[in-house]
């Protein structure tokens, strides 16, 4: 246990890391998703097949193989990033399929009456979108948002198989230097449950306060 | 919901401006693609000696040979994660709350822990606490640990999906609490879960690539050793990432066929076997 004490700082350092890079990867991730999205819906065609491509493609390949990929694929294509910035980009452009499959589906969640009848009194397209599609669609996605967003921090993880010193990383470190394997692994655990909770906890509260009152 | 719905068929003016769109579009996005490969091109990432290695047949074998273990993992790990969800599921359901509170804590917990974590401890924890595993049992092991906890909320789902008529149906020509679940519950539930078995075992195949950390000789390491010892690491992912996406997208669609032959109520309410044949 004193071990604990010891190194304590080198695994703080990872947890920082691995908020850090799940707070610049998820933002990278909803803008891109939402483009993706918007581009997987729109009547035009071009874009339409784009997005589709992208979805299929990145949604059938491991993560690993994208962040190898960029780490050290990229580097031959002339494509020089950090290590970080490497990592960021690929958890980013991972879950952006994600996002934009939660999207897509948010708004094939809303009742397709409600639609027929916001036409059939005259609303306009951008009101049908705005203060019906929109609003309710945002409220269905709330949940599946907050899974993409525990599923970036757990994705990186990964990013010990390519070298950045993030929370699993430093725990193999810790747990190499320390053989006390129950204390190290435990205590990352701890971090990553803490992500889990605090994420959940967001969730709940967010979809509380936007709940629709009928 | 269908888009078509949210604004009326297109006038004349409209078609021609998405007209203009499209070839927009159409442009810019072939833009991009064509600085990429203009860019691979001018350094020589496109010449044809490069990219023949995944045309030999010696190489092509190679990673072929990894692909096979890949789906290997895949196989048994699928097969010993659904099996372990069914039966965690089982428990978190259980009406004794000393068997599912114990149950649903576990479940939570694999849940929320990273892969890779779990993998680093059955890699490096384990053999200091005395158990030694052969590497493909360490990563089947850190597997079956994180996707049977989801398989099992997946397989929770699929439970409580079951009408309660089907329940109280059971009950009302005198099965016990299990027999019900055994011989009522369960067997829809499963049938309807087949699609999710097969999108799970997707799921595995992309998780088995950690195979490329512990060692093991499957479809992502075999590309990361062929671009070591050719030098062209580009056209070695790129090869890999093909093998991936047409394995996954050919399981994909198999999830969708089985989940379509469910019909539109997936599955929970079916004609007895008798009468589908006639």
């Amino acid at each position: 246990m004193s071990a604990l004490f010891e190194h304590g700082d080198e695994l703080w350092s990872g947890f920082v890391t691995t908020i850090l890079l799940t707070l610049c990867a998820y933002p990278l991730a909803l803008v891109l998703g939402a483009v993706l999205a918007v581009c997987r819906i729109s009547p035009v065609g071009p874009l339409r097949v784009a997005a589709r491509l992208y979805v299929d493609v990145v949604r059938n390949a491991p993560l690993l193989l994208i962040l190898v990929m960029i780490v050290f694929a990229l580097p031959d294509a002339g494509l020089l990033i950090s290590l970080f910035w490497s990592l960021v980009l690929g958890l980013g452009c991972y879950s952006a399929a994600y996002v934009c499959e939660t999207i897509r589906s948010g708004i094939r969640a809303v009742d397709r009456g409600q639609v027929e009848a916001a036409r059939a009194i005259g609303l306009p397209f951008r009101r049908v979108v705005t203060d019906l599609l929109l609003p309710q669609a945002l409220r269905a996605m709330v949940q599946p948002l907050g899974t993409i967003l525990i599923n970036t921090a757990l994705g990186s993880a990964l990013g010990a198989a390519v070298g950045v010193s993030e929370l699993t990383s430093e725990t193999r470190t810790f747990n190499l230097e320390s053989a006390e394997p129950v204390a190290a692994f435990l205590t990352a655990a701890v971090g990553y449950l803490a992500i889990n909770l605090a994420v959940g906890l967001g969730t709940r509260l967010l979809e509380r306060r936007v709940r629709m009152r009928r | 919901m269908n888009e078509e719905l949210l604004f009326d068929a297109l006038g004349p003016k409209a078609r021609a401006r998405l007209r203009t769109a499209s070839i927009v579009s159409a442009v810019g996005v072939g833009g991009v693609l064509a600085a990429m490969l203009a860019q691979l091109g001018h350094l020589g990432q496109l010449d044809a000696e490069r990219w023949a290695i995944l045309v030999d047949g010696v190489y092509l074998r190679f990673l072929l040979d990894g692909l096979w273990v890949t789906l290997l993992i895949g196989l048994v790990a699928t097969a010993i994660s659904a099996s372990v969800g069914v039966l965690l599921a089982l428990g978190r359901l259980s009406a004794r709350r000393w068997v599912s509170l114990p149950t649903a804590a576990a479940i939570e917990f694999c849940r929320a822990m990273p892969l890779l974590l779990i993998l680093f401890f059955a890699m490096f924890g384990l053999p200091m606490l005395g158990v030694r595993l052969p590497m493909f049992w360490q990563l089947v092991l850190a597997i079956v640990v994180h996707a049977g906890a989801i398989f099992a909320e997946i397989v929770r789902a699929g439970i409580l999906a079951i009408g309660r008529g089907q329940r109280e149906a059971g009950q009302a020509i005198g099965l016990r609490q299990g027999q019900v679940m055994r011989y009522v519950v369960l067997p829809q539930a499963l049938r309807a879960l087949t699609p999710a078995l097969v999108g799970q075992m997707v799921r595995v195949i992309k998780e088995s690539s950690l195979g490329y950390v512990v060692g093991i000789a499957e479809l992502l390491h075999s590309g990361q050793v062929l671009g070591d010892f050719t030098g062209y690491f580009i056209q070695a992912y790129v090869g890999v990432g093909v093998i991936y996406i047409v394995v996954n997208i050919a399981l994909s669609r198999l999830a969708e066929r089985l989940a379509e032959r469910r019909g539109p109520t997936g599955g929970t309410v079916r004609p007895p076997r008798v009468l589908e044949r006639v």
